[in-house]
């Protein structure tokens, strides 16, 4: 900590005042209105109010509609996990080797994180639309029935594939850095010793990737949770049927399209619970990591 | 003994022969990678420059054609013509660019500033101050999206560029970077301002924020993509037509993503949303991928 410090009380105060203020109207407002509305029943016509205690959250747990959005959200977040994190180890590792335009490579290979989640699902049903895509139409020719608005794994399918391709650039950039960071005579020591490249790959350079991998998933998971939303909503609006409905999309449709504020409060906070287990459990990595 | 000399030779050939192909497979594997990145935007570049009739018909083009100038021309000045048409690309680009230059100022302030009285001064309340600011961290917009869309409504600021950005301008991540950074500035220079008679407001501006200048860009980039990402907060809190931004825009053009939809219009439209962001990452590669990795997130 500083030794050498200012002093006075109004200063820094005002130097604070703008973001606390921000803080108190835009956060814990809305945070504290959700857990209060959580508690709450409003009737059909929102004039009055009943405290329910945690009724709401019992009715929202047990409604199929509920854990369906739970397990596709499991299946959908793991995917895209999966599939952006193995791709982009991938990438890393050829990428990591000295070979010319490396630099090249990078480059073009870390701009889709630029490109906005919902562009990118618009960009994916250019090429897997039944009728005008590229790769849709030729599905079709080959005797696949492929229409991602009648089919509900074939649409959960295309958003997970859109989701993840945004995100390997990041995953990339993350697992490139890690890979530069381990020392080369390791691993030529272990070549001296004749270990294979693969063998190389899994003894040494893997292990030592895990805390990259670790941090990585848990930036993944809260990607594919909430920054998804406009992948689902440009491309199935959480269909066909509920096939691609998201917890965070839930949310939306139970909040702004079926008003019911109670049930969609109790669900905002069941992802907040879940969001700050995912951060605690992150610093907690953060903190431990300290020594790379 | 000659013969364990050939025997070597053979060997190193062999080795040379094996790296050879190793280098050529790893060029294979990331020219892949790098195909199947540009695949998608390469498809809707070259739809944006085709006619209508040509992308509806099903018959995807792979190269070219002439329709550029007319696609780009309608895009930009009428958002398109058909069942669901957005505001002309001008105009959202703009708000666009407004709303992500809004966000990533307006965080890089009031985190500088923050983290500045965090740091440098000994006043009361300032672990509580501290922790107020790291408690946002753990709450995303879209977590809270409902009562905060409600405080918007109470506060008179939907439909309104104020309404967009300031609930998104509020950052812990920005807030904890530059208090990090801070902590490294060696006590010296503090107690050098003082020896010089500086206070404080001079020792931010002449001492603090040019030593900020790398993180403020590389906090920038981040921020800016950010911004121009948005989705679900514009979508709620804007229906006026003149505010919509592009990304937005571009969802709603899709409609049920019908096959009579003005495809190439909305082809080149994608073009145009995702430009920006994507010229700002590669022209200033650098300061992205020190931004993105010493933010973690």
């Amino acid at each position: 900590m500083k030794k050498t410090l200012f002093k006075g009380t109004a200063l820094p105060l005002l130097l604070l005042a703008p973001q606390l203020a921000v803080t108190c109207v835009f956060f814990l407002w809305p945070a504290g209105a959700a857990i209060w509305q959580s508690v709450l029943q409003e009737d059909p016509w929102g004039t009055r109010s009943e405290f329910v205690g945690l009724r709401n959250f019992a009715e929202v747990l047990v409604e199929p509609e509920w854990r369906g959005a739970a397990l596709n959200t499991l299946v959908f977040s793991t995917s895209v996990a999966v599939l952006a994190m193995g791709t982009a180890l991938f990438l890393a590792v050829q990428a990591d080797k000295s070979i010319r335009g490396a630099n090249l490579y990078k480059t073009l290979l870390i701009w889709p994180y630029a490109v906005a989640p919902a562009v990118a699902a618009v960009l994916w049903l250019f090429l897997f639309h039944p009728s005008i895509g590229l790769i849709g139409r030729a599905l079709n020719q080959a005797g696949l029935d492929w229409d991602y608005k009648l089919n509900g794994g074939q649409a959960m399918t295309l958003v997970i594939i859109a989701a993840a391709w945004k995100q390997v650039s990041y995953n990339f950039i993350f697992f490139l850095a890690g890979l530069q960071s381990i020392p080369k005579s390791v691993l030529e020591a272990a070549a001296i010793d004749g270990a294979r490249p693969v063998r190389r790959f899994w003894t040494i350079i893997f292990p030592l990737l895990s805390p990259t991998s670790f941090f990585l998933l848990v930036v993944n998971l809260v990607y594919a949770f909430f920054d998804t939303f406009g992948v689902i909503h440009a491309l199935t609006g959480g269909g066909p049927g509920k096939a691609t409905e998201t917890l965070i999309y839930k949310v939306y449709v139970e909040g702004v399209q079926n008003v019911n504020l109670g049930s969609s409060a109790a669900q905002s906070v069941i992802l907040m619970v879940i969001v700050i287990a995912l951060t605690a459990v992150q610093f907690r990595f953060i903190e431990r990591k300290v020594h790379y | 003994m000659p013969a364990a000399g050939i025997d070597d030779a053979a060997l190193a050939a062999a080795t040379l022969r094996r790296q050879a192909w190793d280098r050529r497979l790893t060029h294979l594997w990331l020219i892949l990678g790098v195909l199947v990145f540009a695949f998608p935007v390469w498809i809707t570049l070259v739809g944006s420059t085709h006619d209508a009739s040509t992308i509806g018909r099903g018959d995807v083009p792979l190269l070219p054609g002439g329709q550029a100038i007319a696609n780009y021309t309608a895009a930009w000045t009428s958002g398109g013509e058909g069942r669901y048409r957005a505001s002309p690309a001008s105009l959202m680009l703009w708000n666009s660019a407004l709303m992500a230059l809004l966000i990533a100022v307006g965080k890089i302030t009031i985190s500088l500033l923050s983290a500045y009285a965090v740091v440098f001064f000994q006043f009361p309340g300032r672990m509580l101050a501290f922790w107020t600011i790291f408690l946002t961290l753990m709450l995303p917009v879209e977590v809270r999206i409902i009562p905060t869309y409600q405080v918007i409504v109470s506060l008179d600021l939907f439909n309104s560029m104020a309404g967009l950005t300031i609930p998104l301008i509020a950052s812990a991540t920005a807030t904890l970077l530059f208090r990090q950074f801070f902590l490294t500035i060696p006590d010296e220079y503090v107690e050098a301002a003082k020896i010089d008679g500086a206070g404080p407001v001079r020792f931010f501006r002449d001492i603090l924020l040019p030593l900020s200048v790398t993180n403020i860009a590389a906090l920038f980039v981040i921020l800016f993509i950010y911004g121009w990402n948005q989705y679900l907060w514009p979508l709620l809190v804007v229906n006026d037509r003149g505010l919509e931004t592009i990304v937005v825009g571009l969802a709603k053009m899709i409609g049920n993503g019908d096959a009579q939809n003005e495809w190439n219009i909305i082809m080149a439209m994608a073009v145009l949303a995702l430009l920006p962001p994507v010229l700002v990452v590669v022209v200033m590669q650098r300061w992205f991928i020190k931004g993105l990795t010493e933010t973690e997130k």
